[in-house]
């Protein structure tokens, strides 16, 4: 055995030692709870639940309203946060904190607080339709609260942080040379945008795509509150089986179908986004 | 890419200034390279050689001055319409394309037909020598095929001016020296005008027509590599490039100079006059047992490099002679060394 096994060695020793409080924390609060969900959803050795929830029209509905919810606040999401994520990676060092403030701000407020800020700003008599009627681009009030509109803006709100950060990660290391290099070898700065930078900072938009698209599959408080009851997505419909019907094997059955979507998905995009970079 | 194409696109910089906040860059730079000739930006790091690149690539515009090549004014055009091939410090190669599509890339910005772009980058690779190498990624290339994909790239477009950033610095010293070389073989067959940036001395002697010495934002002295090895225009320039002897004193006669220790030599073309002067030895015009112009002292330090031997010669308090020779003389031996007149160059008004 060389030195260097021995250190490797060590190292991947200590690494064992110092993951077992996680480890254990993550089987007691997640592994056993989602296991036992899973056995609720199979009570009696019946598929029933299942059957149900995928064959039922309106359960079906649900589960595709809420992959185009969640795909619909990734593009939004990319599309906002990929040019916030490119100008405070190319800019100084002080509007990089100043900008990084600025998008972890939200992170220390409550989810909750946020989502009922937006009721306030989006009612009819909100904000935003105040100041555009004061302004006089519209002349009643536009419907942005208890329907789609004002779910995809809480969740994109709440999701623009988990798009930004990995984007910035990814444009802060792109070499500037490179860029500099198609600048000087010819190319405009928008086509050497987008045959340098772009391509090289695809590691960094699959990674927030992927964040972004999983945790709004499970999006729960937003589409709550800010769909007025109108925009049901799968964790609204759990939340009800256990809540007022008291359908645990149901629920469990949801439970089980949302998380394989979701494995699905994150399976999916690491597959494009490998091929993509190979 | 016809080698056989008469290029006249010379590079003239007309008191190009910058400056960066209170940090004077470049304080009015003016010089000219003319077509096809290989100048050599030679300084310190700090002297202002970078900048006064970027000036000419476009990635910085002067507060004052003009670029022009091949009598076009391009000091307010965007570094993509100059035509300025560029090999940068770290090459710069995009890690997400082949070989063959990083030296495409120039061609496929300027619109050229597929067929053509294939032909020529086949034939810019051959330049290179890096046939069969097109598919491979950057990172699979080893240092010296990464620049020869960075030269390819920078020349296959016809570019009128080609800019090195010391592109050598990140290479072995054997691989160094084989690729000046080719660097130079290739410059010649293209005919390219040619500005190279470097802080090292031995470099720019080896590739250039001309050399350029810069410091403090200024161009010291330039010239061709013996003109500014022999005869340096100040302090400076001697001590930055090669080893030297600089001995102070003062003008007493017609090539007559009274050194502030109270020697006096005799050294060539001094045609008089008064005020203080500084000699330039270079260490192997010193010789041991010279016939003129004679110190003797004690070797403090004899290093042995193969070709020749080094010595460290204290002739006084305060004051050693760096001999370069043929002869092997151990530390702590006493030894007469001196130099001929004719092998002094006279610096003026030094203090």
């Amino acid at each position: 055995m060389t030195p260097a096994d021995r250190v490797r060695r060590r190292a991947v020793g200590s690494a064992i030692v110092l993951s077992v409080p996680a480890v254990l924390l993550l089987l007691a609060l997640f592994a056993v709870p989602l296991l036992r969900l899973l056995a609720l959803s199979v009570e009696g050795g019946s598929l029933v639940a299942y059957q149900r929830a995928l064959t039922n029209e309106l359960y079906l509905r649900v589960i595709f309203e809420t992959f185009k919810i969640a795909a619909v606040v990734t593009l939004l999401t990319l599309a906002l946060g990929y040019p916030v994520a490119y100008v405070m990676a190319t800019s100084g060092r002080v509007w990089q904190l100043v900008g990084i403030a600025f998008v972890l701000l939200p992170f220390w407020t409550s989810i909750l607080v946020r989502t009922y800020a937006w009721m306030v700003m989006l009612g009819r008599n909100g904000v935003v339709n105040r100041t555009l009627i004061g302004w006089g681009v519209i002349d009643s009030p536009l419907p942005l609260l208890n329907n789609l509109a004002g779910v995809l803006i809480g969740m994109v709100h709440v999701l623009l942080p988990y798009m930004i950060l990995p984007v910035f990660n990814a444009v802060k290391k792109v070499d500037p040379n490179l860029v500099l290099a198609a600048e000087g070898l010819g190319a405009p700065r928008w086509r050497a945008f987008l045959r340098v930078t772009l391509p090289l900072t695809m590691n960094g938009v699959a990674a927030g795509v992927t964040l972004v698209f999983t945790l709004s599959l499970g999006f729960f408080i937003t589409p709550a509150l800010l769909g007025g009851g109108r925009v049901v997505m799968i964790a609204n419909l759990i939340e009800e089986q256990v809540r007022e019907l008291l359908n645990w094997a149901f629920a469990g059955a949801l439970s089980a179908i949302l998380l394989a979507l979701t494995l699905a998905a994150f399976w999916g995009i690491s597959r494009i986004a490998r091929t993509r970079s190979a | 890419m016809a080698a056989q194409e008469v290029r006249d696109a010379d590079l003239r910089v007309d008191g190009v200034a910058k400056r960066y906040g209170a940090v004077v860059a470049l304080g009015g730079v003016s010089l000219s390279v003319a077509a096809g000739e290989f100048l050599t930006i030679l300084g310190p790091s700090g002297s202002g050689k970078t900048t006064l690149l970027k000036v000419v690539a476009g990635f910085e515009f002067p507060d004052a001055g003009r670029v022009t090549v091949g009598g076009a004014d391009i000091t307010d055009v965007s570094p993509a319409k100059r035509n300025i091939g560029m090999v940068f410090q770290n090459y710069a190669l995009f890690p997400h394309m082949s070989v063959a599509r990083n030296i495409a890339f120039p061609l496929q910005m300027r619109g050229v037909p597929k067929s053509e772009i294939d032909r020529r980058v086949i034939q810019a690779m051959a330049l290179v020598e890096l046939q069969g190498y097109g598919e491979r990624l950057p990172s699979q290339l080893s240092g010296g095929q990464q620049q020869r994909v960075a030269l390819a790239r920078a020349v296959v477009f016809d570019p009128t001016l080609l800019l090195l950033d010391e592109p050598f610095g990140a290479l072995d010293r054997k691989l160094r020296e084989s690729m000046q070389l080719e660097v130079r073989r290739l410059q010649r067959r293209l005919g390219l005008t040619t500005v190279f940036i470097t802080h090292d001395q031995e470099e720019a002697l080896v590739l250039s027509d001309r050399i350029a010495v810069m410091d403090g934002g200024a161009i010291r002295q330039i010239g061709a590599p013996d003109e500014i090895y022999d005869r340096p225009a100040d302090d400076f320039v001697a001590q930055f490039i090669g080893e030297s002897n600089l001995l102070v004193g003062e003008i007493a006669a017609p090539d007559r100079v009274v050194l502030d220790g109270g020697t006096s030599v005799t050294v060539r073309g001094l045609d008089g006059g008064h005020g203080r002067v500084r000699l330039l030895v270079r260490p192997e015009k010193m010789a041991i047992d010279s016939a003129t112009n004679r110190f003797t002292g004690t070797i403090v330090e004899a290093v042995y490099l193969g070709e020749a031997h080094k010595l460290r010669v204290k002739v006084a308090e305060g004051v050693e002679l760096l001999v370069r020779g043929h002869r092997a003389v151990p530390t702590g031996a006493r030894v007469t060394v001196g130099f001929a007149p004719e092998d002094a160059h006279v610096i003026r008004g030094a203090g």
